[in-house]
């Protein structure tokens, strides 16, 4: 449901819930959604070309701010979102294997560019071919670099993620499978 | 009176220094790239660093041996990615030089003023994270918002942003449009205001001085046995700039002047680059006003794409551009080097031909690799906060480092 | 390049050096002198403190593998930056020993030159400070960029040879 204020500047979605003088009644999940979606910290593990792509979608003109992006954390600890922008060699996946695991759950990893996702252009003996090779990946957003309109797309698709994520489901055994996949314990 | 000397030595055992080793690692928000350095600290001070490259090492000069000429350009790119087009120049130079091809003047000067474009935009990067790192957070945003005016003039001519691959073996691909022209002039009339305002923040700030002058230097003596080049060259006090050493691409009809440093130190690095935008926007002014009229590129059959019209209607055309993009032309043997003023110094190309599809052996001699090997001397007695400001100042750029 | 200028710097080699130069050309406005592998280090030297040529500006130096003859070529190019003259200086080495004296003593640039050289080609550099791979893994153990060797990661299961032909 759209709501606009007295000035004519459009409001987001509100849940679903009952609402009354005073009072909003709506499930747990959907507020922690909600909340979550619109203050996502990312970590920008960038490394190289997608990551000058990262500093203009940061600037004025794209700006990741909008969406609740404003502060970059580069401590994992503290961090939700990992982007990995740009090549990753095979001397330094154990690195961000290291960072991976540091994250606190809960904890989304999106993909930037064809270097990350795939190994890109680069079929060579020392380049990574992909990252999910060594950590889950989320979304993936391809491009050779891509525009910051589809890093936005991204970052957007992890906010409908995050907003539909159920709480239990770092719990769950389908998400322990998939770390155990990896090798994470 | 004799003054007794205080009885210390029986009672005191000076304890064995103690030192501790940091580790600037690869992920740091501060190093612009990944590169890693174990620091060995005394305290604060920096007493030995050892470096530690090849986080992004993409085999770069391996790849071009599997590779025809024009779709090693690509690649080429992704070296200095900040800026591009003159990696891409660079490197269809030194093919024109192995293929012994004229190019026409207006090809060159169309060159010169994106290659000035692309300096511009490398030393904006670097400028606004100097200032970043030293806490001045404004002049990135207004930086980053002119190199989105000279992002949309590169689309216009070749399609991409950053990545270029601009440009073809000969030429360009098609005749700048209207719009392109608009859009140039355009930057020329809004970013020297903006970077009028970027120096007044910066140029002569007390804190911004009294932070950078004497941090990082290095002498002209030791700058030339490390082989340095480019602007940490010039601010050394050494003016060497391949653009008037052994000119390319007619820049010997443009006149412009050199900055140079004295100490070799961050401020005098900053300076240098602040000129050096100043002389570029000179550079392409005159190019502008001087532009002859003539064929937007060179006959070169055998490696320019040939335009589309002809492709349908005529059967030599088909076959050459069939030839083309399987990869079946053969390269004329040769052995050629070639360099141009990059963003960071003399970016060379020496190329190995044997007759083949795809070059022997192709070396790319990159300015940031050679001249990183400094980095534990100049930042040695420095304390950490200037040794991220060294490391920012110098211009190093991952892709290039470790190629 | 002036012939003057190159038969002065081809005399100030021959001058102390007899002998040791195989072949000169000019490509492509190079001056290109092939030398004997033993003295280079010497012949370099020479060339730096002498006032006639004064090479002093390393611009680069690699090494080429050719396959057909068995040998490593090194290539080594100098500059003088006050005259804006430049040389390029190559020997070859034979596969099975490809062993040279460094070059860090004269120029500190040549530390990781030679660094990179002896992890793309494996040609080991006598007296270098610090001999270890500089770009790729520590523990590798092959020579990349030989040509023997493949460009492709050998790991990588899912792409179709037919289709991609490596």
């Amino acid at each position: 449901m759209e709501a606009t204020t007295a000035s004519g500047i459009k409001l987001g979605t509100k849940p679903e819930g009952v609402e009354g003088p005073g009072f909003f009644a709506t499930s747990l999940e959907k507020v922690v959604g909600m909340a979550r979606k619109n203050s996502i910290w990312p970590l920008p593990f960038a490394t190289s070309c997608c990551g000058i792509e990262f500093m203009a979608t940061m600037g004025a003109h794209y700006d990741l701010a909008r969406f609740g992006s404003e502060r970059l954390s580069f401590s994992p600890r503290q961090a939700d979102l990992l982007m990995v922008m740009g090549t990753i060699a095979k001397k330094m996946g154990p690195v961000l294997r290291q960072v991976y695991e540091q994250m606190a759950e809960p904890r989304w990893v999106l993909s930037v560019g064809a270097c990350a996702s795939s190994g890109g252009i680069f079929d060579t003996y020392s380049v990574l071919q992909g990252i999910d090779r060594i950590i889950p990946v989320d979304v993936y957003v391809p491009g050779c670099p891509p525009r910051p309109e589809q890093i936005i797309d991204g970052v957007m698709k992890i906010q409908k993620l995050v907003e539909t994520e159920s709480l239990r489901r770092r719990d769950s055994d389908e998400y322990k499978a998939l770390l155990n996949k990896y090798g994470i314990a | 009176m004799e003054v007794k000397q205080p009885a210390t030595d029986q009672f005191y055992q000076p304890r064995e220094k103690q030192y501790t080793y940091l580790n600037l690692g690869p992920t740091h928000p501060a190093t612009h790239g990944i590169f890693q350095n174990v620091l060995k600290m005394d305290g604060e001070i920096i007493v030995e660093a050892t470096p530690t490259i090849g986080y992004i090492h993409r085999a770069f000069e391996k790849l071009a041996e599997r590779r025809p000429f024009y779709q090693i350009t690509p690649i080429t790119d992704r070296m200095n990615y900040c800026s591009a087009p003159i990696n891409n120049f660079g490197w269809h130079m030194t093919v024109e030089k192995l293929l012994g091809v004229e190019i026409p003047k207006r090809v060159q000067y169309l060159r010169v003023i994106i290659m000035e474009l692309a300096r511009i935009t490398d030393h904006l990067v670097c400028n606004a994270v100097i200032g970043v790192d030293t806490g001045a957070l404004t002049g990135f945003v207004y930086m980053f918002q002119q190199r989105e005016l000279v992002y949309e003039i590169y689309e216009e001519i070749c399609g991409a942003r950053l990545t270029s691959n601009i440009g073809r073996i000969g030429g360009f691909e098609r005749e700048w449009s209207p719009k392109t022209w608009e859009k140039i002039h355009r930057f020329l009339k809004e970013f020297p205001l903006v970077l009028k305002e970027f120096e007044d923040l910066l140029n002569r700030n007390r804190i911004f001085m009294d932070r950078t002058i004497g941090c990082g230097g290095i002498t002209a003596e030791r700058a030339l046995n490390y082989s340095f080049s480019g602007v940490n060259l010039r601010a050394a006090g050494v003016d060497y700039d391949v653009r008037v050493a052994k000119p390319y691409s007619s820049y010997e009809d443009f006149e412009f002047v050199i900055p140079v440093g004295k100490n070799g130190d961050v401020y005098d690095r900053f300076m240098v680059r602040q000129e050096e935008m100043w002389q570029s926007l000179s550079i392409i002014r005159q190019a502008i006003e001087k532009m002859p009229e003539g064929p937007f590129h060179a006959k070169v059959p055998d490696f320019y794409l040939p335009p589309k019209e002809e492709v349908y209607n005529n059967m030599e055309a088909l076959i050459y551009h069939f030839k083309i993009v399987m990869g079946e032309t053969d390269i004329p043997k040769g052995e050629v080097y070639h360099c141009v003023e990059g963003g960071n110094g003399e970016l060379g190309f020496y190329l190995i031909s044997d007759g083949g599809r795809t070059p022997f052996r192709l070396h790319m001699r990159r300015p940031c690799f050679i001249y990183y090997q400094a980095y534990p001397e100049m930042i040695k007695g420095s304390m950490l906060s200037d040794a991220i400001l060294t490391m920012s100042s110098m211009n190093v750029i991952a892709g290039e480092l470790d190629a | 390049m002036e012939l003057e200028d190159q038969e002065k710097i081809i005399e100030t080699i021959q001058a102390k050096f007899e002998g040791e130069i195989l072949r000169t050309e000019m490509l492509y406005d190079f001056l290109t002198i092939t030398l004997k592998q033993e003295k280079i280090i010497e012949v370099i030297t020479h060339l730096y403190h002498h006032p006639d040529t004064k090479f002093q500006y390393l611009t680069t130096l690699f090494a080429v593998h050719y396959p057909d003859q068995n040998q490593i070529g090194m290539v080594y190019q100098l500059h003088n930056l006050v005259t804006n003259l430049r040389i390029r200086l190559k020997i070859y080495l034979p596969i099975e020993n490809p062993t040279v004296p460094t070059l860090t003593g004269l120029f500190a640039a040549a530390n990781w030159m030679e660094r990179e050289t002896y992890d793309f080609f494996g040609v080991l550099f006598e007296g270098h400070p610090n001999l270890k791979r500089i770009l790729n893994v520590e523990d590798m153990i092959i020579f990349p960029l030989r040509k023997e060797y493949p460009l492709e990661d050998q790991v990588r299961e899912d792409k179709n040879d037919l289709m991609f032909g490596r």
